[in-house]
């Protein structure tokens, strides 16, 4: 770490830093710019995690997280910006892909203008929102934003601030398409679409020539009401993400704050975690394979996958008393004991998971419809998965080795044996067969465990009001769909300052519009399909 | 040797009429009753597919089916039918009216004529020329004009897509079916299509019409189904796509007309199969199989034809339950790449066999 300071000072003199979980480097806004290019082409941090927007009630900015892909290092660096009327922080799109939109979620939240992004526009709310909600200083009263009686209203340009050559910025108007072309609107009420998610899709014909992905039907500002709630209180939005990865997403967010907290969990709960995080990836995938193919018109599949979706499903019924929000995880353990009956469910689940597995590789990825249809289509390279952040089994399956349980291993995954799964062509195939190789190796994970749950408690003694010191942590995980993070600032209070979730499919939805271009309707499903982005998670 | 003829009901109706009234009261009456007993046949039969698919697939797909409506769930489509029946027609606004209406109508009068152009049974048939099967697939190529109309009247983009689709896919695939319906015609020798199903008394053609008659069988099995667009050619349709493709705006009995046609197209195309390939009414008979051909012939002709539609389509729906949808750019090459070429190539081979006589 302390080479990489060393490193960074060289590269920028104004930088300081701060030190905390991760290295903090703080840089002034001018400098920022050319300090990304070479942290990413010098020092090889080509992946951007999250851009976390932050209100210092003194300040603005943004805490950028940054990951190397060679030695799996995180920094973060923080650019800040005092004007409150009219803040402005340099625009990194140009640098990595996502930050485009990244940025643009932070734009909405925080009124942070990116100069040279080259869309400035509101991403999860109405164009006609007024107030940045995210700030401290936001008046949320229903006189400002009624509720709204009309249609929504909706532009066809965008707004860009560019730099010119002698440091004025003046701002420039887009269009989002062509003026000729025919638009089709996909979604956001699309059997395709996996949610209320939008795609304006310019077509030629068949053809796809631009997507404009359009979401924020279903935000519900998770992050703005955690600001009001307790820490215990505000876990239970974890479930209403991403759906299926709620262990996960339970299992980062207690960590952080365990961690901040300094508990130690028993192995007990550490083992449940692990197994209900495992057996989740497994539904998951199952329901992803299932409705994949039933997108792709092969109906009959979908049963056969939630055959063993439902068995999971019932084991998690047993234990955590639901079968979709399990809300299981909490602070110090988990909400409840294992159920009596669970060993031996989990035992009958591994007992028929390989016959259904080899019945799906036969039905569907052998089937020569289906090879025509997924093999080299939507084709994403390593280059373009890592700035495009494209994490999870879509990454994976390009061949970029990013499961957090390998990179960075959290909980009990760096003492358990498994495979992570990387394949490098990068098409819709590989993304699919993917998962179901996957689905293999957490059922090794599960088997590992199944027999040596140790005994002991499942929960350990927390204090009834939870107060996180003063700090930042950040922690991720891998879920169903990728990496998920949670980043938590505190003032030593029993709420936080400001909660950032880091959700996986807002680059998976993001990757839409390069992926499709110049390739048919009937591959934006495909596409779409294979990279599996769960609506809820994108909107938060 | 046939016993049992429909001819001689046919026959004792027309002379029961001829005795009350002039003869063209009486073959306005003929035409009525014809028309209703053909409406009748019709949406029985529409009803009984719709079962048929929901319960085949059902079990394929580790369900029961419709099990709540009367027993077995038997009365479930008479019910959807009701439903469909008194359903609202939502009208809607800037569309063509005129063409929007049409549509549905265009599409289910092409199947209509098409099915009476079936032989039924023996003596049983109401469109009977000499040059049957051409009208036949002359009045089936209607129904696309219906599919273009409704996806460019509603005035919404997924239909008009849809209907592009369906547009480009139902002219290819006519060739395949025009191409192996040539082919058997070539080795029948009439266009009639009781002459057809005559020429199949001692054996049926797949049998008797060597590798040809099993290659056009498998080629117009396939786009068989792609005229119906029927899974795995459901492009103009595709759900996951086009939400509900040149359908998409139509609601309550228009609706209905396009959901009737497309059950009915589908026996449509397997009762042509039938009658190309497997005898039409003609019962299973084997040369020199004296007594096995005299049992065969107790079973009435009409149970023949249409259990060996129902098994064709069988395996039609088999096709929508297993596999994935196709793209349009591999549904067109599939077509004009691979099936047409082996078609063409198909139909010398069938020549060269009638030539020289090479078949059984």
């Amino acid at each position: 770490m302390a080479n990489i300071q060393e490193k960074i000072a060289k590269l920028c003199q104004e930088a300081t830093f701060e030190e905390g979980q991760d290295l903090l480097v703080c840089v002034p806004d001018s400098k920022w710019h050319a300090l990304a290019k070479s942290l990413k082409e010098e020092l090889h941090f080509d992946f951007l995690v999250t851009i976390v927007g932050m209100d210092w009630t003194d300040k603005l900015g943004c805490i950028y997280y940054l990951k190397s892909t060679a030695d799996n290092a995180m920094i973060s660096v923080k650019v800040t910006t005092e004007d409150r009327e009219n803040p402005m922080i340099h625009s990194v799109h140009d640098v990595w892909a996502i930050a485009t939109t990244f940025e643009r979620e932070v734009y909405d939240f925080f009124g942070i203008i990116f100069v040279n992004n080259p869309d400035m526009r509101r991403m999860f709310l109405s164009i006609d929102w007024k107030g940045y909600p995210l700030r401290k200083d936001y008046d949320d009263s229903p006189e400002i934003n009624p509720v709204p009686k009309e249609n929504e209203r909706q532009e066809d340009t965008t707004v860009s601030y560019v730099e010119t050559e002698d440091g004025k910025i003046e701002k420039k108007t887009i269009n989002v398409f062509e003026p000729n072309d025919f638009v089709v609107n996909i979604g956001p009420q699309h059997p395709a679409t996996h949610g209320v998610l939008r795609f304006r899709t310019a077509v030629d014909g068949e053809t796809i020539k631009k997507i404009d992905f359009y979401s924020g039907y279903i935000h519900r500002g998770i992050e703005k009401i955690c600001e009001g709630l307790t820490y215990p209180q505000t876990l239970h939005f974890m479930d209403r993400m991403d759906y299926f990865s709620g262990h996960h997403y339970h299992h980062a967010m207690c960590m952080v704050y365990e961690k901040a907290l300094g508990i130690e969990i028993s192995r007990r709960a550490q083992v449940i975690r692990v197994l209900m995080d495992e057996l989740a990836r497994i539904a998951s995938h199952c329901l992803f394979l299932g409705t994949y193919c039933m997108d792709l018109g092969a109906t009959t599949m979908l049963f056969y996958t939630l055959r063993v979706r439902e068995q999971i499903l019932d084991i998690m019924e047993k234990t955590c008393g639901a079968r979709m929000t399990f809300n299981y995880g909490c602070i110090g353990g988990v909400m409840q004991d294992l159920h009596e009956d669970f060993v031996s469910d989990v035992k009958e689940l591994l007992a028929v998971l390989p016959k259904n597995i080899k019945e799906y590789n036969e039905l569907f990825i052998g089937n020569v419809i289906a090879k025509g249809r997924l093999e080299n289509v939507g084709t994403l390279t390593r280059e373009d998965a890592i700035s495009y952040a494209v994490t999870g089994p879509s990454g994976r399956a390009s061949g970029w080795a990013c499961d957090v349980r390998k990179t960075n291993p959290y909980s009990i995954y760096g003492e358990l044996d498994f495979e992570e799964v990387v394949y490098t062509e990068g098409d819709s195939m590989a993304r699919t067969k993917l998962r179901i190789a996957e689905m293999e190796q957490s059922a090794r994970i599960i088997e590992q465990l199944i027999d040596n749950i140790p005994e002991g408690e499942y929960c350990v003694k927390v204090p009834k009001v939870v107060k996180l010191p003063a700090g930042r942590w950040f922690q991720m995980v891998e879920g169903c769909r990728g990496a998920f993070g949670v980043y938590v600032e505190s003032t030593g209070g029993t709420s936080p300052l400001r909660l950032k979730l880091v959700p996986p499919c807002l680059p998976l939805a993001n990757v839409v519009d390069h992926l499709t271009r110049g390739t048919k309707i009937a591959d934006l499903i495909t596409i779409g399909g294979s990279l599996d982005y769960i609506v809820p998670d994108i909107d938060r | 040797m046939y016993e049992i003829t429909f001819a001689t009901i046919t026959n004792w109706i027309d002379t029961f009429l001829g005795k009350y009234m002039p003869e063209w009261l009486v073959t306005t009456v003929e035409c009525l009753l014809i028309g209703v007993g053909l409406l009748l046949v019709y949406a029985l039969l529409a009803l009984f597919y719709i079962y048929f698919e929901r319960k085949v697939c059902a079990a394929f797909q580790c369900r029961l089916g419709p099990n709540r409506v009367g027993p077995w769930g038997l009365l479930q489509s008479f019910a959807d039918m009701f439903k469909m029946l008194i359903k609202e027609l939502i009208t809607l606004k800037h569309i063509d009216r005129f063409l929007f209406a049409l549509a549905p109508y265009l599409v289910i009068i092409a199947s209509m004529l098409s099915f009476a152009c079936l032989p039924w049974a023996n003596g049983l048939q109401i469109i009977d020329f000499n040059i049957g099967i051409f009208f036949l697939i002359a009045v089936s190529s209607i129904g696309v004009l219906g599919i273009l109309l409704a996806g460019w009247s509603s005035n919404n983009k997924f239909t008009l897509i849809g209907a592009l689709r369906s547009g480009a896919q139902m002219v290819s695939y006519e060739l395949s079916i025009g191409l192996s319906v040539l082919t058997m015609v070539a080795f029948a020798g009439t266009m009639s299509i009781t002459g057809i199903v005559e020429e199949q008394k001692d054996l049926w053609f797949i049998f008797s019409g060597h590798v040809p008659a099993i290659i056009a069988f498998v080629i117009y099995l396939v786009a068989g189904t792609a005229e119906t667009n029927r899974g795995p050619f459901d492009l103009p349709e595709a759900e996951s796509e086009l939400t509900a493709g040149y359908h998409t705006e139509y609601s309550g009995i228009h609706f209905g007309f396009f959901y009737l046609a497309e059950y009915l197209n589908l026996f449509i195309v397997s009762g042509v199969a039938t009658l190309l390939f497997f005898g039409g009414w003609m019962p299973l008979h084997i040369p020199g199989w004296e007594g096995f051909n005299a049992v065969m012939d107790y079973i009435p002709s009409v149970v023949w034809f249409i259990g060996k539609a129902i098994a064709l389509s069988f395996i039609i729906i088999w096709f929508k339950w297993t596999f994935p949808r196709l793209r349009i750019d591999q549904l067109l090459k599939l077509e004009w790449k691979y099936l047409l070429p082996i078609n063409l190539v198909n139909l010398v081979l069938m020549v060269i066999i009638i030539v020289f006589n090479l078949h059984f």
